[in-house]
């Protein structure tokens, strides 16, 4: 089973290296949404400050549809996904390939995301292991979801404008344990940062146990 | 050869065509009992209540606004749980077959599911449209930026796209159990938004009904017995809408396939016609 979620990975990473859609497409627009957010707000430094945990995450989350997309449509052409599981590959670690793969390019994503925080935004970062393991647990939640809902969406002729319908609203827990976490760790919020990380491992738990579930159900009739 | 139609077919096809009420007498007596609850509701919260010393009259927009968020909550967790059912029952090795759901059982908790999903969006657009109009009594604005409005929104919004995807053309199959899967996903923001007033400073007041052993009571006296009234009422029509809807789908899965078997048996008169 592992294995073959290695190699699922290891084929979404190798076309990734190959097409560099994430580094030259999604990189990009994420670091371009932290610059649009600066003009909404008018520039205004302290404002900026003020919301950088909540504008690295809607960030992020928009690379994250981006990269559910993409993820499937990689798929989608040419029947790969019955490809696959002619193949003999089980549901279940197509799945979770395309998920660890998903969700390693996002935090690619998020480290961009992060330095454009430091660099446009001259943001202090107070906790920087609070930082990371929120940043992990928030990105892994984002790439099962979107991987989940990738797998829902794929085929479908709306698939474009259904799957940000789908992904943006359901994401919101992740989107607010994560913010929270952020805030602290930036000193903008004296909250208890871990019990929102603890929030957001509770909330990738809960998108784990449901992966499991639904891993046969989406795929077989995808 | 060609073969003629079976003809439990065409029963079926001429039965969903004659069947167009969702109502039986069960139904016809419930709806009754819900129109006079729904009166005698009106003549509490409007009449016997008494006003509240802070809020004054617009207290009394809790009686619809409460009791529609508890029946949105109910809904939403009888998605999940008939989507759950739709999954153990459609699992591979259970029998089920591609392309349609073959297992009546599967059928049913998919119509659950989807009635209990629209009974949801339905209470929960209610909830929001109340809560506006007490937030421009109370705050002065049809609109804040609270964690308990924006996280309710954000599940109003979820279950709109779910019934979305409910919406789809696809096989049976395959839309219910995609379907089920996102119910399950969706179900996760019901707690936060729940939770909300509790984990964030909010504008919103906290639970008007702590059901906790030995917990406080916001509310007491009239107010209390037709908050609960209000309650038991919202239930008995979300009941009687639930059913009606459960109906409206199994005419429309009907309907369906009757449509396509009439076109088959169409095209097979045309052919035996034609030689």
């Amino acid at each position: 089973m592992w294995r073959e979620v290695w190699l699922v990975c290891r084929k979404d990473l190798i076309i990734e290296r190959r097409a560099r859609v994430t580094l030259v497409q999604i990189v990009p627009t994420v670091l371009l949404v932290l610059v649009v957010f600066a003009f909404a707000l008018d520039a205004n430094p302290s404002l900026l400050g003020a919301g950088a945990g909540g504008l690295f995450w809607v960030a992020v989350l928009f690379g994250a549809v981006l990269g559910a997309k993409r993820s499937f449509d990689i798929e989608a052409e040419g029947g790969n996904l019955d490809a696959l599981r002619l193949g003999g590959l089980m549901p279940a670690a197509i799945l979770w390939g395309k998920a660890a793969a998903l969700a390693l390019q996002l935090v690619l994503v998020g480290v961009f995301a992060a330095a454009g925080l430091l660099v446009l935004y001259s943001v202090t970062v107070h906790d920087w292991l609070l930082i990371v393991v929120a940043g992990l647990c928030g990105m892994a939640a984002f790439a099962i979801c979107g991987t989940l809902y990738g797998a829902m969406t794929v085929g479908l002729r709306s698939a474009d404008t259904l799957l940000p319908l789908l992904l943006i609203p359901v994401a919101a827990p992740v989107l607010l344990a994560g913010t929270r976490a952020f805030d602290v760790a930036l000193g903008t919020s004296a909250d208890q940062g871990w019990s929102w990380t603890a929030l957001l491992a509770v909330v990738l738990v809960t998108y784990i146990a449901v992966g499991w579930a639904a891993a046969g159900p989406l795929l077989e009739d995808a | 050869m060609i073969e003629t139609p079976e003809p439990d077919l065409r029963k079926q096809a001429q039965r969903a065509g004659s069947l167009t009420m969702t109502g039986s007498v069960a139904t016809r007596v419930l709806g009754v009992v819900a129109l006079a609850a729904v009166g005698v509701m009106a003549l509490l919260a409007l009449w016997i209540s008494p006003a509240d010393a802070v809020q004054g009259d617009a207290v009394r927009l809790m009686y619809v606004h409460v009791p529609s968020i508890w029946v949105a909550y109910g809904g939403f967790v009888l998605t999940a749980f008939a989507s759950a059912r739709v999954l153990w029952r459609t699992r591979s090795g259970a029998g089920g077959t591609y392309g349609v759901i073959a297992d009546r059982q599967a059928r049913r908790w998919d119509r659950v599911a989807g009635a209990a999903a629209e009974l949801g969006v339905l209470f929960t657009a209610l909830t929001l449209v109340t809560g506006s109009l007490w937030g421009k009594v109370t705050w002065g604005t049809y609109w804040q930026w609270d964690a308990r409005l924006t996280t309710t929104v954000l599940l109003f919004v979820t279950y709109l796209g779910y019934l979305a995807l409910r919406r789809l053309p696809a096989e049976s199959r395959a839309r219910a159990r995609r379907s089920a899967v996102m119910a399950l996903i969706a179900v996760v923001n019901l707690p936060i938004v729940h939770y909300s007033v509790d984990w964030w400073r909010t504008l919103h007041q906290e639970a008007s009904l702590n059901l906790e052993p030995g917990g406080d009571r916001n509310i007491t006296g009239e107010m209390y017995w037709t908050l609960l009234y209000s309650w038991a009422t919202f239930t008995v029509v979300a009941l009687w809408i639930g059913i009606h809807r459960y109906r409206v789908l199994r005419l429309e899965e009907l309907a369906e396939e009757a449509s396509l078997e009439e076109l088959l048996a169409q095209r097979r008169d045309e052919q035996t016609a034609g030689r």
